[in-house]
């Protein structure tokens, strides 16, 4: 009966201590991307069994597995884009060699995947920002003019000349990473992060009123009175 | 090599005896085939990142041979389940064919044939021999089997492979393949763990991987038979091998059953038993196979 007791109570402290450790290890960290078709992280852990078939059929050794100690759970797949970015192939190996699912196979058109999202998140150093024009970030863009665009602002430095700002849109970003990799800075100044990090949410009842306006194809509460503008009849030509 | 007093055993060097009468070759013939069989299927998987030949990728999670056939270790896939995740039908039929196998087989087949942590644990209880070990004790042997419902529900209350997060096992396989990070201390534990404070302690009474492979090979086909125990002249040997010493007693001394079969799901088949026997008591057989001679 002690032996018994004795073996359970060994049992399941052990396991206890795995759960603790799994759970407290389970956030993934901001600089770690999951392949494409990657599920949401908690049922991600769940369905990937850490097998590296994934690695294996990336052909630009774009994966790594996680080994004990980074802070990637245990031998799971993931990427920096700093290092390799994923070169977003159209077949995408990667996912087609998953055996469970933990990549979804859904995914057939690389340009829907969401590995991350890119952000410019230094504006002190991205050298556009500056003033200049390297673009490079915006150049490599597998969905240039699309994911990334360059948005022309009044360089209030100057005063005379644009700025051009590389921009970023979620709804195409598929956070492949090339923009990081190439940042020619010594630091990247845009980094892609995982959604969960990079991306705000507004509250569920906002409406924005231009969008609603071009939705019901006109102003929601009919035409608006005219006020006269006063005290500025003199400068009006 | 000293000279072999022939009728005595060492408890040291155990296999002595039968090494004098039948030979070195026949005294470790199953031993040699068991290393080639581990090594050889470590070797087929290093071959494809060492050397660029891709017979088998993945690891003994997953992996897929000659890129049509899909293996999957099916406790494993059963954290995964635990977890809460429906896997692909890929691996599932990988899982299917694997535990087909060890259910027939024999499931701790696996832990002395396959299972590169075997090399690890057999190598620390050479050594405790070697060097005369008497320290620690080891837990009850029923410990695995707690273990092993507890990680299947820390998968199910994590949401997580969580074993999988430490599991000696894979994170050899993986590691050797993948790279190791801080793995090496698990596996350097391991070994310290059977060298100084538990004799056989991870294989035989810790590992839940080795305890999932035991209850599926519970009515495997292939048994060890200690067919000619009349034989037996009491020298231990084979009871100092064995990784289970507790599964040889019933057949050869006939307690609590008659058959001579060694019918538990925790003997591994390493027949190590039947080649440091000098008297050959012992045999590879098939769980019908009810003779005992002599
Ligand atoms: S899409 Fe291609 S480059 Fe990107 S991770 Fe998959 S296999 Fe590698
Ligand atoms: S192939 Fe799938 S299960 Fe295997 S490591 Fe990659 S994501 Fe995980
Ligand atoms: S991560 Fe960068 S390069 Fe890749 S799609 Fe997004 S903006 Fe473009
Ligand atoms: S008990 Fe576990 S570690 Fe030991 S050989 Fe079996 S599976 Fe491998
Ligand atoms: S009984 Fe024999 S074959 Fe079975 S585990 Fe022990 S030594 Fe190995």
């Amino acid at each position: 009966m002690n032996s018994i007791a004795g073996a359970a109570g060994a049992g399941c402290l052990m396991a206890l201590g795995v759960g603790l450790y799994a759970r407290q290890a389970s956030a993934l960290p901001s600089q770690a991307l999951r392949p494409p078709g990657a599920r949401g992280e908690a049922q991600f852990l769940s369905a990937c069994i850490r097998c590296g078939l994934c690695v294996r059929d990336c052909p630009y050794n774009t994966l790594k597995l996680a080994t004990l100690g980074s802070s990637v759970a245990t031998g799971t797949p993931y990427f920096e884009a700093r290092a390799i970015p994923c070169e977003m192939c159209d077949d995408i190996p990667c996912v087609k060699a998953c055996p469970t699912g933990a990549l979804d196979r859904e995914l057939s058109d690389i340009s829907k995947a969401r590995m991350g999202l890119a952000v410019l998140t230094d504006h002190e150093t991205c050298l556009n920002f500056l003033g200049l024009r390297c673009d490079v970030c915006y150049r490599v863009c597998p969905v240039i003019d699309k994911a990334i665009t360059l948005e022309i602002v009044h360089n209030p430095r100057s005063d005379r000349h644009a700025m051009l700002l590389p921009t970023v849109h979620s709804d195409y970003c598929t956070g492949c990473g090339k923009c990081e990799k190439s940042c020619v800075l010594p630091v990247a100044a845009i980094k892609v992060y995982p959604i969960k990090l990079a991306k705000g949410k507004l509250p569920e009842h906002y409406r924005k009123g231009w969008e609603e306006k071009a939705k019901a194809g006109g102003s929601l509460i009919g035409d608006q009175i005219k006020l006269p503008v006063r005290g500025l009849e003199e400068t009006a030509p | 090599m000293s000279a072999i007093p022939s009728g005595k055993s060492s408890p040291e060097r155990p296999g002595l005896e039968a090494i004098a009468v039948k030979g070195w070759l026949r005294a470790n013939k199953w031993l040699f085939l068991r290393r080639l069989s581990q090594l050889g299927i470590l070797a087929l998987f290093l071959l494809g990142p060492w050397a660029g030949i891709w017979i088998v990728k993945g690891n003994l999670s997953s992996s897929l041979t000659l890129k049509t056939l899909p293996l999957t270790d099916p406790y494993v896939l059963l954290q995964s389940l635990a977890a809460g995740h429906f896997p692909y039908r890929t691996a599932l039929i990988g899982a299917a064919i694997v535990a087909a196998f060890y259910f027939l087989v024999g499931g701790r087949v696996y832990c002395s044939w396959v299972c590169p942590v075997n090399l690890i644990s057999d190598a620390a209880a050479w050594a405790r021999r070697r060097l005369g070990l008497k320290s620690g004790h080891a837990p009850d042997a029923n410990t695995r089997y707690w273990l092993l419902a507890g990680t299947l529900i820390a998968a199910g209350a994590t949401g997580s492979l969580a074993w999988e997060w430490v599991n000696p096992v894979s994170i050899l396989h993986r590691g050797l393949f993948f790279g190791f990070g801080l793995g090496g201390f698990v596996l350097l534990g391991v070994f310290l763990y059977d060298l100084l404070l538990a004799p056989r302690g991870w294989c035989g009474h810790v590992c839940p991987m080795g305890a999932f492979y035991s209850l599926l090979g519970r009515f495997a086909l292939l048994r060890v038979s200690a067919a000619r125990r009349n034989d037996c002249n009491d020298c231990m040997d084979c009871f100092r091998v064995c990784p289970e010493p507790q599964v040889i007693r019933p057949a050869l001394k006939q307690v609590g059953q008659q058959s001579p079969i060694i019918d538990t799901g925790n003997c591994t088949l390493c027949g190590r038993c039947a080649d440091v026997c000098s008297k050959n008591v012992f045999q590879i057989t098939h769980r019908f196979n009810q003779r005992s001679e002599s």
